[in-house]
């Protein structure tokens, strides 16, 4: 036990420090979701959007918990990179090579990526918090947004370096990545509330996890416990289910791929 | 001689998705030895390692290492090897210390004793002043010694290495060659892949030639050379048409083993330079075949990799890369 432990840390230790010796890169991963999405998004949309569409205050305050989730989509599809370069240039047959248990490098990622995308949810709510958005529930439902956004992660992350492990090139895994990311999003609750999205798109966004993860996120954002537990308790189903799915999926290419 | 078995394969094959990349390969190698795996690209010497240090899955067959079987033990099998991959295995954020601090972590050595050994190796590969630099600002050969330092960092029983000087300048691959040697002066069994015939024939107690995923020839440096049999007199002649006469006149002399034309003159495999020179002079004379360049050599290890694969290892190099 102790050895595992020193494996992970050591193995997380090293995503930690390759993020910071690339500043200009982890700026950019911090900056874009709230540059893009809720900076410009939100503001720009901020007159165009109908309050009686959105239900929330201001468009800002309703784009929020959207841009919350994106981040988490973005960050666990792309949580996978990182092997797929060591999986490319051999650095993943050297620690191969290492008496550690294959699930070392796995888990190293996973912790990576759940900080690194928690602390991005944090920094998101600042911004929006700067932008007059207060969280109703307090900091208790802060960390309840923080657990929605682990359980999606998890999955997604497990997809990713499942699809790491089985691309030929990273050609492939970026084509199957951009093709993913902006559909998921379009096809959610992120921008457009349900209610308010064609019919077609709604029906499809429903089988979308994010659209569940989003409707828990929102609440606890706008309204307050009464009207966000219901939906809290329904995205922890939805996701235990999406997690196994994506695990039991992934597991299966981790131990093709690790022997 | 210390022949005590330090590695067993037997009818080890592997393929991938029907493709036969190594067949019904058997050998072994001993404690203490430098063991070359001899061959061109893609002629199943890099499948052969990575199957011997556990990334592969024998299709068939099996394969030891210190009497441990590759897969039913390869957790036993990890502790006792350490591994030198091809260049660019490298994490070019991490520094040279990192990356030995990295592995000294998933070697689970305890903090003081890694330390310690990290210091040593780096002091042994001469990167002490560059050991904090970002990797990327290493050069090939300091990527390269960073590797070997890293496949020493277990203390291992074997250490294998793929392509070692593959890419590298001649003064880095030299430095490289220093250390093998020095390795193998304190007693390590070293398995290699090479295509370089004079990687091969410096380094390499034994080897074996490998061609299209099978062992064609197997030995040390001098018993493959000595296999063939005879030395080499290579004729060349000013005037080419006289080839022809010169091939008939000297087949059958009785120092003559085997008389070969080639686009330039003739290769003549003889029995004793001695006796065989004179006469090929004479009979060269005689005829009026005026030569232009003669040369004599024992028999070089390209040699012995022609008489097996029927191809000079060059061509095959060539091969693989315009094909």
């Amino acid at each position: 036990m102790a050895q595992y432990w020193q494996e992970i840390h050591a193995l997380t230790m090293r995503w930690v420090r390759r993020l910071s010796r690339e500043k200009f890169s982890m700026l950019f991963t911090l900056v874009q979701p709230m540059l893009f999405w809720l900076i410009f998004f939100g503001n720009l949309f901020q007159r165009a959007a109908n309050v009686q569409v959105t239900q929330a205050p201001d468009y800002i305050s309703f784009l929020t918990a959207g841009v919350v989730v994106m981040t988490v989509l973005n960050n666990g599809l792309a949580g996978g990179v990182d092997l797929l370069f060591d999986k490319e240039n051999g650095f993943l047959e050297r620690l191969m090579t290492t008496p550690i248990h294959r699930s070392s490098v796995i888990l190293s990622r996973f912790i990576f990526v759940m900080t690194i995308t928690s602390l991005q949810v944090l920094v998101i709510l600042g911004v929006a918090f700067l932008f007059g958005v207060q969280p109703a529930t307090g900091l208790l439902g802060i960390a309840t947004i923080l657990m929605i956004g682990m359980l999606f992660g998890v999955g997604l992350t497990a997809i990713s370096m499942a699809m790491a492990f089985s691309v030929k090139s990273h050609g492939d895994f970026f084509s199957v990545l951009g093709f993913l990311s902006l559909p998921m999003i379009f096809l959610s609750s992120a921008l457009v509330p349900l209610a308010g999205m064609p019919a077609w798109m709604g029906f499809l966004a429903r089988f979308n996890p994010m659209t569940w993860a989003i409707d828990a996120v929102r609440p606890l954002i706008l309204s307050g416990w009464t009207d966000a537990l219901p939906h809290v308790g329904m995205v922890v189903v939805v996701m235990v289910i999406f997690d196994a799915l994506c695990l039991y999926g992934s597991a299966k290419v981790f131990r093709r791929a690790m022997g | 001689m210390d022949r005590a078995i330090a590695i067993q394969v037997s009818h080890l094959t592997k393929t991938f998705d029907g493709h036969t990349a190594v067949s019904d390969l058997s050998f072994e190698v001993y404690s203490g030895e430098v063991f070359g795996l001899l061959g061109p690209n893609g002629a199943g010497k890099s499948t052969t390692l990575r199957t011997l240090i556990t990334l592969l899955t024998p299709t068939s067959g099996t394969a030891s290492v210190l009497g441990h079987d590759t897969v039913r033990e390869a957790d036993v099998v990890r502790q006792l090897i350490g591994y030198v991959p091809q260049e660019r295995a490298i994490d070019r954020f991490l520094t040279g210390r990192e990356h030995l601090e990295l592995l000294g972590a998933l070697y689970h050595l305890p903090k003081a004793e890694a330390t310690k050994r990290i210091a040593e190796l780096l002091k042994l590969v001469e990167l002490e002043e560059p050991a904090d630099r970002p990797a990327k600002t290493y050069s090939g050969g300091m990527k390269r010694k960073l590797d070997i330092a890293c496949g020493l960092l277990p203390d291992p029983k074997i250490l294998f290495l793929d392509e070692p000087t593959l890419g590298l300048d001649v003064q880095s691959r030299l430095r490289i060659w220093d250390y093998m040697r020095m390795l193998k002066a304190r007693g390590m069994t070293i398995v290699m892949t090479t295509n370089y015939l004079d990687e091969a024939d410096q380094l390499c107690d034994r080897l074996a030639i490998i061609d299209k995923g099978v062992i064609k020839a197997l030995g040390s440096p001098t018993e493959l050379k000595i296999g063939l049999g005879g030395d080499i007199v290579s004729l060349t002649l000013k005037d080419q048409t006289k080839i022809p006469t010169l091939v008939t006149a000297l087949t059958g002399q009785p120092a003559m083993r085997a008389v070969k034309a080639t686009p330039t003159g003739l290769d003549i495999r003889v029995d004793s330079p001695e006796k065989a020179l004179p006469a090929i002079l004479e009979s060269a004379n005689r005829l009026d075949c005026r030569l232009e360049f003669i040369e004599y050599h024992r028999p070089r290890l390209d040699d012995v990799f022609i008489a097996h694969t029927g191809r000079s290892m060059t061509e095959s190099v060539q091969d693989i890369q315009t094909g």
